[in-house]
């Protein structure tokens, strides 16, 4: 497969993701500063703190250039923080915190609680086939608003700190973007992965 | 879908948030100022303690847990992670910690052990716990005893990196020989580092520790914080090195870039420059307490 992925290489777990697309028979590249992104057909953006990332993104001076590279229709795959770089709105964030609010979503940063309230569950994605995708989530982020462009491929059910159970959308999908708030990364299952890389393929 | 199928505390799950802090810097703080000073400078996470390891060498006693207080109002103040340390073997203080909802427990050798023969059952926790390691043996009966995440020791509040150095060329030479070694080897090999014969296999077949490496211990430059990713950190922490010198918010977010771009020696020149003073410092045969030798 002639296609090249970048990974976002300043922080985080870009090594899961890259395992993971070598695993697909990807090329890979990790993305630490702007000449990296030349010739990526697509860029993942990994799990981590986002905070530290923004800063990070500030400084390489690929805060400009991804979003350049966005606007002219990059492929983008966002887990957990990257979800959140990739978010229009972002909730208990930073008030300086960077991104790129491409995908018309609000997400709210930590919102399912601290490490104690992390947890693992069985999803239904819209567009996978076979057995229920384990899905883990990190201080994941709660997408809490969605707009129409936005496709829902996923949700989960979860009892909140308010004790209100809800039903939040965890994989979301617009344009040439893909987001989710777990790490599909971590499991070994590479079907999200393949979605991603099929939706390249399918414009090339 | 019902939340009955929701999982917590699972190994996984501890270990992930490992995962996520991979390539990042957690700083010691011992107040809201700090935390904050810490954030902005891109720390991945904060370590909440009410004296850093170079004052409690200083002042020597007893060092315990934080006062919870002080990691509330750290929690309040900061957005990224926050974690805090209980004596070895003190699960009385782990259990405290788990009900403030810190997000990692440092069992650490930098506070005065509390048990001799036993370190905590880290298993029977849902918050996710880190222990230091001198060598691989060690780190292994801290993952059988359920450590999410493994740092190495060093000589915390020295300053002094070649502590932390020696307990990662350790840890790492052992990681190869065990991969190198045929798997008849395996049973000797784990019988010789005395550690549990599945984990050893385990290293055998995966090629790395089942949980992230994490190294600590003596660190104060960017320079140090590239010297021991490159020799296989996956984070660093740094304890002392930042609030004990000259001018910390620019110290530490040097260390914070110094991380991510630790094979660019170009951009280590580059943040290196005019940090002011560094903490002083203490060579490692001039330390009356051995804090490394504590745990076992």
């Amino acid at each position: 497969m002639a296609l090249t992925v970048g990974v976002l290489a300043l922080q985080g777990d870009f090594q899961e993701h890259i395992a993971v697309l070598s695993e697909l028979g990807v090329s890979t590249r990790e993305v630490r500063s702007p000449k990296d992104l030349s010739g990526v057909d697509g860029l993942i953006l990994p799990g981590g703190e986002s905070t530290t990332m923004s800063m990070l993104l500030e400084s390489s001076g690929l805060l400009l250039e991804v979003a350049k590279a966005l606007s002219e229709g990059l492929f983008a795959f966002g887990t957990c923080a990257g979800m959140i770089l990739l978010a229009r709105e972002v909730l208990d964030g930073r008030s300086d915190q960077n991104g790129f609010a491409l995908m018309d979503i609000a997400v709210r940063r930590n919102g399912f609680g601290r490490q104690i309230k992390s947890f693992e569950a069985d999803l239904v994605v819209n567009g996978i086939d076979g057995p229920p995708v384990r899905a883990v989530f990190i201080r994941a982020p709660v997408v809490e608003k969605v707009a129409k462009e936005v496709a829902i491929l996923a949700e989960v059910s979860y009892s909140f700190d308010d004790d209100t159970h809800r039903v939040v959308p965890v994989v979301c999908a617009q344009d040439r973007l893909l987001a989710c708030s777990f790490h599909p990364e971590l499991t070994g299952d590479t079907r999200l992965h393949q979605l991603f890389v099929s939706k390249i393929l399918s414009e090339k | 879908m019902d939340t009955q199928s929701n999982e917590f505390g699972t190994a996984r799950v501890k270990r992930g948030l490992a995962e996520m802090l991979r390539g990042g810097v957690i700083m010691d703080v011992v107040n809201a100022d700090q935390a904050k000073v810490a954030e902005d400078a891109g720390a991945v996470a904060v370590m909440a303690l009410e004296r850093v390891p170079a004052d409690i060498r200083r002042d020597g006693g007893v060092a315990r847990m934080s006062d919870p207080a002080l990691i509330e109002e750290i929690q309040a103040t900061v957005t990224i992670p926050v974690m805090a340390k209980a004596r070895i073997g003190h699960f009385g203080e782990a259990q405290i910690l788990q009900a403030m909802q810190v997000d990692y427990v440092d069992e650490s050798e930098v506070l005065t052990p509390a048990d001799e023969a036993y370190h905590i059952d880290k298993w029977s926790f849902d918050v996710p716990f880190v222990c230091g390691a001198t060598n691989l043996g060690e780190a292994l009966r801290r993952i059988s005893e359920g450590a999410a995440m493994i740092r190495s020791k060093g000589e915390a509040g020295t300053g002094n990196v070649v502590e932390a150095v020696r307990h990662l060329r350790s840890i790492t030479s052992e990681i190869k020989k065990i991969i190198s070694a045929d798997p008849a080897e395996l049973f000797g090999i784990a019988k010789n580092i005395q550690a549990p014969y599945e984990l050893v296999s385990e290293i055998h077949r995966t090629h790395r520790l089942p949980v992230p490496l994490f190294c600590a211990g003596g660190l104060a430059t960017p320079a140090d914080a590239a010297l021991v990713m490159q020799l296989g950190a996956e984070a660093v922490f740094v304890g002392s090195g930042i609030f004990k010198s000259g001018d910390p918010a620019k110290r530490a977010r040097a260390i914070v870039e110094a991380t991510t771009h630790y094979m660019d020696p170009t951009i280590l020149l580059k943040v290196s420059r005019n940090l002011g003073e560094p903490m002083v410092g203490i060579n490692a045969d001039e330390v009356d307490v051995k804090m490394a030798e504590r745990g076992w």
